[in-house]
């Protein structure tokens, strides 16, 4: 595959490394020369400098035949621009946007880019992960949908121990899916059983009403 | 009518200025407070500091109400993100966005976001003067 990946900073430095292993054609594009030099001497010929949003560049950069167009600089707007002119102007069949500040990604995907990345949620969501003391962790994103799907932990003082399900008031749009319960295989949760410490929900609910639900279960 | 403008630089602040003087509704608004000194001294519009690519920033100056929006700040990327924010998420009536690039401002006008190029338009203007004489 051909891919273009606009702007040479760390994550676009690594991602063309990995993808040149893989065996993609790939070429870098950044402002600054400096950078681009940098990997001709570990990459060779792989990085031009100039400009990812202007149309000049990306027709010298053969953009009309990439297969993925992907930008990474840390400016929002100059990924959303990049892989705009990229799509309407040269027709790339995939864009991917870098996404810095959280709030940017469901404006990116409503503005048509095909694939968003959110840095801060990734870095956030393994933070949670690796974090076992925090009670909510977040398992999936559906942006659109502006629903999430997350899973709960409930401690010593969490409000639901010892509470049938069918007692526990949760927000609107929040649906109490699974219980998974000292590993055990998860089962799907009855409005009959009561919960305990240690339990695991895993559920269903809006963006808006995340913390709801959190104060519902776990107070 | 309504209007915000996104960038208070000398064409914003002229542009403020006059709607204002005309007796429109005018918000402008711009990431550094110092901008805001560019404003005539009877302006009696709103001048917000805040970020026109931010939706919280926009909604604070009433973009759900306002019949226009206009994005004049120097960077063409900029303009181009609020511009379709302004249009395409708070569906603003009529939205104007400077582009000085004129190749990116034909890939925007091919998408439907209404642009003026100062770059084509000056040169424009200059060739006009020049077969004047």
């Amino acid at each position: 595959m051909y891919i273009v990946i606009v702007g040479g900073g760390s994550v676009g430095y690594y991602l063309c490394q990995a993808l040149l292993k893989e065996g993609h054609e790939v070429l870098v594009l950044d402002r600054d020369s400096a950078k681009c030099e940098r990997f001709g001497d570990e990459m060779g010929s792989v990085c031009i400098s100039g400009d990812g949003c202007e149309v000049s560049t990306l027709s010298d950069a053969g953009v009309g035949r990439a297969d993925v167009f992907i930008a990474t600089t840390n400016e929002d707007e100059d990924n959303l621009v990049s892989c705009q002119v990229a799509k309407h102007k040269f027709k790339v069949p995939r864009t991917i946007a870098r996404v810095n500040n959280p709030k940017n990604e469901e404006i990116f995907k409503k503005l048509g880019i095909d694939c968003t990345i959110g840095v801060t949620n990734l870095i956030l969501k393994h933070i949670e992960e690796e974090l076992p003391a925090h009670p909510l962790t977040h398992l999936l994103m559906m942006v659109e949908e502006g629903a999430e799907l997350v899973e709960v932990r409930l401690e010593k003082n969490s409000r639901a121990i010892n509470k049938a399900v069918k007692d526990i008031k949760v927000p609107k749009d929040s649906i109490l899916g699974l219980l998974i319960r000292n590993g055990e295989k998860p089962k799907v949760l009855t409005t009959d059983v009561v919960l305990k410490i240690n339990d695991r929900i895993i559920a269903l609910t809006s963006m808006e009403n995340e913390a709801d639900l959190r104060k519902a279960l776990v107070g | 009518m309504n209007v915000i403008i996104m960038g208070c630089g000398r064409v914003g602040a002229q542009l403020a200025s006059i709607l204002d003087g005309d007796g429109h509704k005018v918000t402008i608004l711009d990431i550094n407070g110092h901008s805001f000194r560019r404003l005539s001294s009877t302006f009696s519009g709103t001048a917000l500091l805040g970020d026109g690519t931010d939706q919280e920033t926009l909604k604070k100056a009433g973009i759900q109400d306002a019949d226009a929006f206009v994005a004049v700040t120097e960077g063409d990327n900029r303009n181009v993100m609020a511009a379709q924010i302004a249009k395409y998420i708070f569906k603003a009536p009529k939205v104007i966005c400077r582009i000085y690039d004129p190749l990116r401002k034909d890939v925007y006008e091919s998408i439907g976001i209404e642009t003026i190029s100062p770059t084509t338009v000056f040169a424009q203007l200059l060739k006009e003067r020049l077969l004047a004489i």
